[in-house]
């Protein structure tokens, strides 16, 4: 243990480092990040002053509760090495990575956490702003909000870990922005970045709780904002525990098998 | 020099499945329905052993299977048939223990972070391959040394030039004192002077840690400072395997001898073959064997102010032995 505790307080240190170097990529993931929430929320507000002031079980406050704290469950739950891996295989930028004895999702993982604290600094003055600008009304009960936590952390784990075993395709796929943005668009809906998935037919939120989207992002959001029943936030956990084991399954699985048809292109 | 076997090659072949596209849209969309793929043979049937403590160069032209093989041996390629193997390790196994004790220095790619201090990415490596703060520092301390690396640690990489770019690059390679060397193209780019520090520190490297290293180069220099043995491969496949000056006498059976003569046009077809004639100086390849006795006649026959026999550089030696495969 002691060993990836050494690795990762160091990479972590290193990670922030050169991130700050990269700011302008830093800001461009943190305004998708910021306005998409904040677009959708204008949106359905609009939508609900047309219905005096609902849309579904959501009054103005409740819209505005969703969005906000959804803006901050995507942020904590968000990677985008999905996007790195196809560059990566076709670039040969794989090959370093390869060549140390360290497995390259740990490099991944640190850098994302390095990534949500160093626009932690941007993100929470957002929300407050967003507070104050929006008006939204919290009423989740104490067991809600301590739930939240392991919740949260569970969603981190079950998007990082699907999404990175899924981007393990390129290495069998050479082009996979395809398939990135068949991914992007269905986790607006699936995820409930777009609406609640209670606004939403009852096939999407089917499809939703089937597949692990819901579980990544919606979930969490619920639960804080006081929605889900304790009978319904135990299931959402077993769900996450299911999704995260078939992620590391997957990964177990692809891993080997993908690192096989690496051929380290690009000399 | 140990006898143990630190690298062994056993009828290793890899095979690439390479989609074909002709040009044009017409190809372009039929690709979307049939894709086509041709195979390319790029190592095909090697078969060597390198002992521990050895250096090894590992010769060829352009696309000869060279890169391919090191990737192989270092584990960022899996074999499509026969057998490799590294301190008794299977390379692509990629093994936590076998990768900590090899390193692949690639000439033309960075491992080192563009944006911060040398030192940072040093930091990096000693907690990713768990080096004891105490040994790192020794080891830093000693690669500053012999590399002359200075005042360099604290400079972000991207303000280093070419040189000193590759020397940080080798340091950070060799932080965890690997015993195995992959080198791959190491001095490429590097002006002459840093190629000798390099070849220096090679030559240290290797006696100090007794390590094996296996070195491409296009660089003769590379090799014939610090190879005792060459392994040559074209087209995939080993054409020689032995000690460099046999490579000489057994692919370049001849010598050169250039004539400073007091008349111009003379035709001296008869001693040798005239490799090139500029007014009065001339040249002439002849057979090893047979130079004395040709240089001889040549005193006593002709006008001779001036005479040279020359061995072929290694240059021409290899690009004989590639001729003569292709043939």
């Amino acid at each position: 243990m002691s060993r990836f505790t050494d690795i990762y307080t160091t990479l972590f240190k290193i990670s922030v480092a050169i991130m700050l170097q990269y700011r302008a990529v830093l800001i461009i993931w943190l305004i998708g990040l910021v306005l998409q929430p904040i677009i959708y929320l204008v949106v359905w507000l609009t939508v609900a002053e047309t219905q005096g002031g609902q849309v579904g079980d959501f009054d103005k406050g409740g819209l505005a509760a969703y969005f906000i704290v959804l803006m901050i469950v995507n942020h904590a739950t968000f990677d985008w090495h999905m996007y790195e891996m196809g560059y990566r295989v076709r670039t040969g930028a794989f090959s370093p990575l390869l060549l140390q004895p360290l497995h390259p999702i740990h490099r991944d993982i640190i850098e994302n956490v390095a990534y949500k604290f160093i626009t932690l600094s941007v993100m929470l003055p957002a929300v407050f702003l967003l507070i104050w600008l929006f008006e939204p009304t919290f009423g989740a009960p104490m067991w809600a909000v301590a739930a939240f936590v392991p919740a949260l952390l569970l969603a981190f784990l079950v998007r990082f870990f699907v999404e990175w075993s899924l981007a393990l395709l390129a290495f069998w796929i050479t082009d996979t922005s395809g398939l990135n943005q068949m991914y992007a668009v269905a986790s607006i809906f699936l995820m409930g970045q777009m609406a609640p998935l209670s606004l939403m037919p009852q096939w999407v939120q089917f499809a939703a709780g089937v597949l692990p989207f819901r579980w990544m992002v919606a979930f969490p959001v619920e639960l804080l904002l006081g929605r889900l029943s304790p009978e319904q936030v135990v299931d959402g956990f077993l769900m996450q525990a299911l999704w995260l084991g078939l992620g590391l399954a997957g990964l177990a699985l692809t891993w080997n098998r993908a690192a096989r048809r690496y051929s380290a292109v690009g000399a | 020099m140990s006898d143990t076997v630190a690298i062994r090659l056993d009828n290793l072949c890899k095979t690439y499945r390479v989609p074909i596209r002709e040009p044009g849209l017409v190809a372009a969309l039929k690709s979307i329905v049939h894709r086509q793929h041709r195979e390319v043979e790029a190592v095909k049937q090697i078969s060597f052993e390198v002992a521990s403590g050895e250096i090894v160069g590992f010769l060829g032209p352009n696309g000869a299977g060279k890169t391919t093989a090191l990737k192989m041996l270092s584990g960022l390629l899996n074999p499509t048939a026969g057998e490799v193997r590294v301190l008794g390790y299977e390379p692509f196994r990629r093994d936590r223990d076998f990768l900590r004790q090899i390193t692949l220095v690639m000439g033309n790619r960075n491992q080192l972070v563009w944006d911060i201090p040398v030192s940072d990415s040093f930091e990096r490596n000693r907690a990713i391959y768990r080096l004891g703060q105490g040994e790192f520092n020794r080891t830093v301390d000693g690669l500053t040394d012999l590399l002359d690396l200075g005042d360099l640690l604290d400079k972000p990489v991207r303000n280093l030039s070419l040189g000193e770019r590759m020397k940080c690059e080798i340091a950070a390679a060799l932080l965890h004192r690997p015993k195995i060397l992959f080198l791959d193209e190491p001095t490429i780019g590097l002006d002459v002077t840093m190629q000798r520090r390099v070849r220096r520190f090679l030559a240290e490297y290797n006696k100090r840690y007794q390590a094996t290293v296996l070195l491409t180069s296009h660089y003769m220099k590379d090799v014939e400072a610090l190879c005792d043995r060459v392994v040559v491969i074209h087209h995939g496949q080993l054409l020689f395997d032995g000690n460099l000056a046999r490579l000489v006498a057994r692919f370049s059976p001849h010598k050169t001898i250039a004539l400073d003569l007091e008349q111009e046009g003379m035709d001296l077809s008869a001693y040798g073959e005239v490799v090139s004639t500029d007014g009065s100086r001339v040249t002439l390849l002849v057979p090893k064997e047979e130079t004395a006795k040709i240089t001889g006649q040549l005193l006593a026959d002709l006008p001779v102010i001036d005479l040279t026999v020359e061995e072929p550089s290694i240059e021409e030696v290899i690009e004989q032995v590639f001729a003569q495969e292709v043939a």
